[in-house]
C-alpha cells in the first residue's frame, strides 16, 4: 500500500498542472486525466517517439502524465458535465488550472463543487491565483519564469548576453511543488476532522517563483539590495569569484567551496602526489601548511595575512591544475574523496545512467502495449519504506478508461 | 482560522534553506516546529545565523536576515549535545515529538547517538526525515553538496545557458529551495501513512533523486530515442523541444533590461506582428518559417524591442493575448507588480532583536486552514526555558542548572 492508496484525484488536463498529479500518482492515488474527446494539447508537443508525431507518441505527454488513468469528456455538452460532477461526487481532490470564465461556465467554482461533496480539496493553479484577472492571460513558462523572478538571477558575468531560463518547465514543476505539498497538508487536516474538511486551496505560478529566488527575494526585504547574475554561480551584490572550471575531457565542473581545513589540504596534497602533479606545482609547499595548521584558520585574515592567503590560493590553483589535467568525473569523485564538496555538470542523460541513480533505483522500465515497447521512466524522486511509492502505468492513451470510468455510479 | 497542522510537534534540526525551507511551511500551517542549535558554535551549523543580509546594517548571531527568512514561527532552544544531560533533555523532547528532522551530511545524527534505531526506542511510532545530498544508500552516499552541487550532477546546470558560452546553471540554489518542498511533501506523506496505520518510519530523501526527475523529457527522449542533451548546444531561452517560435529573452530600451515573448501558434504570431506592424513581419507567416529562421526572426524582434521600455511592450502585447513576461527586478516584482502585494505574498513578521520585517510568505491560500506567518525566527536560546519548563517539565532551577553547567 502506498500512501495515498483510496485517494482518487480529478485532474483537468493542463500542461501547468500535469507534473502536481504525475507526483500524486506516483505516492498512490488513483489519478484520473480528463481531457477533451480530441486530446489535451499536450499530446502534440515534441519529442516523440522515433521523432514521428502523432497523439499517441508524445514523450512530453509520458513524461507528465505516466501513472494517471485517463478519460474524454466533451465538457461542452450537459451530459459529460454531469459525468464530471458525479466524478467528483466520489473523488477526493480536483486538481485544475483553466480561466475563471470557464469555471463559471462549468459551474465548477468552489462553492458548487463543496456543496455536492464537502470533503473535496479543490486546488486550481494559475499564474497569478484564481482572482487575478491577468491569470486568464496567455502565458508560458518562459514568460511566467521572466516575471516571477528566476530569470533575472540566472546568466553571465557579461551582461550584453541576456538572463536565462533553464530548460523543463522548471516553472510550472515550481508551483506543482507547491500543489502537491498543498493536498497534503489539506488531507492531513481532514484526516483529523469527523465530517467535512474539504476546502479550496488558489495557488498562484508567480507567487511560487516569487519566493523560489532564495536571496533576491529577501536581500530586496532585508536590505534593499538588489542581486547581479554571474557566470554559472549565485547572483550577487558583489562580484565573487568564479566556480566553474572546464576539464581535461572538456566537461566543466563545479568547484564548489574551495579547500578551509587542514584535513583537506593534506588529501589534497596527497592526490596531487598520486598524479605526479607536485613537480610542477611548487605552490604545493604551501599545501603542506596548510595540512599542518595548528587550530583553525581566520578566514577573515585572507587577503590580508600573507601566509594565510598563500595557503588558500594554493589550494584553488591546485585544484585548477588537477582540473586541467583529469576528466571532470574523475576531478568530482577525487574531490569529493578529500571531502571537497564538488559536482560534475552533468547533462541529463549523463546523469541518469550515473551509477549511483541507477543504485538507488531511478530506473523504472514501464510496458507500453499499444507500441509493443519497454520504456524507462524516472522514478519516483522519494519514497517511504512503508508505503512505497511506484510508478505502476505509462501515461493513459486517449480515453483509454473511458469504459471502466464512465460506467462507474 | 483553524490550524491545518496544529497538534503536530517537530524536534527539527534543519538548517541552511534546503532544511529550514520544509519546516517554514509546516510553521505556518500550525504545526510547533522546535529548532535545536548548538549552544557551543553559537548555532552555527546552519551557516545562515548570523550572515547578511542585516536589517539598518545591525550586525549580531540573531540578526541574519536570511536565516530569519527561512525560520519564521518556529521556536528556538539550545542543546550541548556533547553532554549526557543534553542528550537527556533530547530524549524527552523527541518522546513528546511526532517528527524528527534534520539536513545534515549523512550519517552525522546516529554518529551523535540518535540514529532511526534509537529515535524508535524512544518512540516507536517516530517519522524520521533526513535529507541530504545523495541519500544514506548508494556509491556517493558519503559525499557532500549543497545547491548549486545538486544542480550540477543531476544535469539542471547544463541545460540553462546559451549557446557558445559555459553552462549558465541557476543563480542562486534552486535544488535548496525545491530539497525542500520535498522534505516537506516527505513528511506530510509519512504523517498521513500515521494517521491510517500508526505506523512510523525513516524517510531517507536524497536531494540529487529530486533534481534528477526534474529534467522533463529529456530523460524519455534519452531513453527512447536516444538523443543526448550533450550533443547539441543548449539555448535555453528558447523552447526546449522547437515548437514555438519566436520564444526568447530580448534586449529593452534602458539598463539590462529585458523582456520574454513566445508565440505557441499562427494566431499569436498575427497579433504579436500586428503590434509591431513592420514589413519583415510578414516573411514569417508560417511556423515552419519562424522555425527554420529563428536566428534572423530573433534578430528582427530584437530590433523591435530594444527602443521600447519592457513594461510597455508587456501590457501592449498582453492586451492582444500574446504571452509576454518583463524581466522583473525583486524591486519590481516586489514594490510595483500589484499580483504579489494583493496576494499577501510578503508579510511582515515581528523578530525579536531585529524587529518588523517582511519575508517570503507561501504562494497559497486555503479557505479553511490558510497559513500565517507572524514570528520572525528564534534568537539563540530564546525558546529553551519556556520548552523546558511548559513542555518538559523541568523546573526553572533545574534549567538555572542546565545553563550553568553548559548544557543549553
Amino acid at each position: 500500500m502506498s500512501v495515498l492508496t483510496g485517494i482518487r484525484i480529478i485532474e483537468l488536463a493542463h500542461e501547468r498542472t500535469a507534473f502536481a498529479g504525475k507526483l500524486l500518482a506516483e505516492l498512490g492515488a488513483d489519478v484520473i486525466l480528463i481531457e477533451p474527446p480530441e486530446g489535451t494539447a499536450a499530446r502534440h508537443y515534441p519529442p516523440f517517439v522515433d521523432d514521428v508525431p502523432g497523439i499517441e507518441r508524445s514523450l512530453h505527454f509520458w513524461h507528465y502524465n505516466a501513472g494517471k488513468r485517463g478519460i474524454t469528456l466533451d465538457l461542452t455538452r450537459s451530459g459529460d458535465q454531469t459525468r464530471l460532477r458525479t466524478l467528483l461526487a466520489t473523488a477526493d481532490v480536483l486538481i485544475e488550472s483553466e480561466p475563471s470564465e470557464r469555471i463559471r461556465a462549468l459551474r465548477l467554482n468552489f462553492e458548487t463543487t463543496a456543496k455536492a461533496n464537502p470533503r473535496l480539496i479543490h486546488v486550481a493553479v494559475t499564474p497569478y491565483g484564481r482572482k487575478e484577472p491577468l491569470s486568464n492571460l496567455a502565458e508560458t513558462d518562459l514568460t511566467l519564469m521572466a516575471s516571477g523572478g528566476p530569470v533575472w538571477s540566472c546568466g553571465y558575468d557579461d551582461h550584453s548576453l541576456p538572463p536565462s531560463r533553464g530548460w523543463g518547465f522548471q516553472g510550472y514543476q515550481t508551483a506543482c511543488h507547491f500543489a502537491v505539498m498543498s493536498v497534503l497538508t489539506a488531507l492531513l487536516y481532514r484526516g483529523n476532522q469527523t465530517s467535512g474538511g474539504g476546502q479550496f486551496i488558489d495557488i498562484s505560478i508567480t507567487a511560487a517563483l516569487n519566493v523560489t529566488t532564495e536571496g533576491a527575494s529577501y536581500n530586496w526585504l532585508v536590505e534593499g539590495s538588489t542581486l547581479q547574475r554571474q557566470t554559472g554561480r549565485h547572483a550577487s551584490i558583489r562580484p565573487t569569484g568564479e566556480t566553474q572550471i572546464q576539464c581535461a575531457d572538456q566537461r566543466w565542473a563545479n568547484t564548489g567551496v574551495p579547500p578551509r581545513f587542514p584535513v583537506e589540504f593534506a588529501r589534497l596534497l596527497d592526490w596531487l602526489r598520486t598524479l605526479g602533479l607536485e613537480e610542477e606545482f611548487p605552490e604545493a609547499v604551501f599545501l603542506e601548511m596548510g595540512a599542518n595548521w595548528e587550530g583553525p584558520f581566520d578566514l577573515s585574515r585572507i587577503g590580508i595575512e600573507d601566509t594565510i592567503t598563500a595557503v588558500f590560493t594554493a589550494g584553488r590553483e591546485a585544484l585548477q591544475l588537477i582540473a586541467r589535467t583529469v576528466p571532470a568525473q574523475s576531478f568530482f569523485e577525487g574531490c569529493q574523496q578529500a571531502g571537497l564538496a564538488v559536482g560534475v555538470i552533468n547533462s541529463p542523460e549523463e546523469a541518469f545512467e550515473d551509477i549511483h541513480f541507477k543504485a538507488r533505483g531511478m530506473h523504472v522500465p514501464l510496458y507500453r502495449a499499444d507500441l509493443d515497447r519497454t520504456v524507462v521512466h524516472p522514478g519516483p524522486p522519494f519514497s517511504l519504506p512503508a508505503a512505497p511509492s511506484r510508478l505502476t502505468r505509462t501515461a493513459p492513451r486517449l480515453g483509454e478508461h473511458n469504459a471502466e470510468i464512465r460506467g462507474m455510479p | 482560522m483553524p490550524s491545518a497542522l496544529a497538534g503536530y510537534r517537530i524536534c527539527d534540526f534543519t538548517g541552511q534553506l534546503a532544511g529550514a525551507g520544509a519546516t517554514k511551511w509546516l510553521a505556518a500551517f500550525g504545526a510547533e516546529v522546535i529548532r535545536i542549535e548548538d549552544p557551543v558554535r553559537q548555532g552555527r551549523w546552519d551557516i545562515l545565523r548570523g550572515n547578511p543580509p542585516y536589517k539598518d546594517e545591525r550586525r549580531g548571531i540573531d540578526m541574519g536576515g536570511a536565516f530569519n527568512n527561512h525560520n519564521t514561527d518556529k521556536l528556538g532552544i539550545t542543546l550541548n549535545l556533547k553532554t549526557d544531560k543534553a542528550k537527556d533533555i533530547l530524549r524527552k523532547l523527541i518522546a513528546a515529538s511526532d517528527v524528527v528532522s534534520e539536513n545534515f551530511a549523512a550519517g552525522v545524527l546516529e554518529k551523535w547517538g540518535f540514529g532511526y534505531d534509537a529515535l524508535r526506542e524512544i518512540r516507536p511510532d517516530i517519522i524520521y526525515v533526513s535529507n541530504c545530498g545523495f541519500g544514506h544508500v548508494g556509491p556517493y552516499s558519503r559525499f557532500k553538496t549543497w545547491g548549486p552541487i545538486v544542480q550540477a550532477i543531476s544535469g539542471l546546470t547544463h541545460t540553462s545557458g546559451l549557446p557558445g558560452q559555459p553552462p549558465a546553471g541557476w543563480g542562486y540554489s534552486y535544488m535548496d529551495h525545491t530539497g525542500g518542498y520535498y522534505m516537506a511533501m516527505a513528511i506530510l506523506a509519512a504523517l498521513l501513512h500515521r494517521q491510517r496505520t500508526g505506523e512510523g518510519q525513516w524517510v531517507d530523501l536524497a536531494c540529487t533523486d529530486a533534481a534528477l526527475t526534474l529534467n522533463g523529457p529529456a530523460l524519455l527522449d534519452w531513453t527512447v530515442n536516444g538523443r543526448r542533451v550533450r550533443s547539441r548546444d543548449v539555448y535555453s531561452n528558447r523552447d526546449q523541444f522547437s515548437s514555438m517560435a519566436p520564444h526568447n529573452i530580448y534586449r529593452c530600451a534602458g539598463d539590462d533590461e529585458w523582456v520574454a515573448i513566445a508565440c505557441r501558434d499562427d494566431t499569436q504570431w498575427t497579433a504579436l506582428a500586428e503590434c509591431i506592424g513592420e514589413p519583415w513581419t510578414e516573411a514569417f507567416t508560417s511556423v515552419h518559417t519562424r522555425l527554420e529562421k529563428q536566428d534572423e526572426l530573433d534578430q528582427l524582434l530584437s530590433n523591435w524591442t530594444q527602443t521600447r521600455h519592457k513594461f510597455d511592450i508587456e501590457s501592449m502585447l498582453r492586451s492582444r493575448q500574446v504571452p509576454v513576461g518583463a524581466v522583473q527586478k525583486p524591486a519590481e516584482r516586489i514594490e510595483r507588480d500589484p499580483t504579489t502585494a494583493n496576494f499577501g505574498l510578503w508579510p511582515m513578521v515581528t523578530h525579536s532583536a531585529i524587529g518588523d520585517v517582511r519575508v517570503d510568505g507561501q504562494p497559497v491560500h486555503f479557505s479553511v486552514t490558510d497559513w500565517q506567518q507572524k514570528r520572525g525566527a528564534a534568537c539563540l536560546s530564546e525558546h529553551t526555558r519556556s520548552v523546558l519548563t511548559d513542555l518538559l517539565g523541568y523546573t526553572g532551577d533545574e534549567v538555572d542548572t542546565f545553563y550553568a553547567e553548559g548544557v543549553l
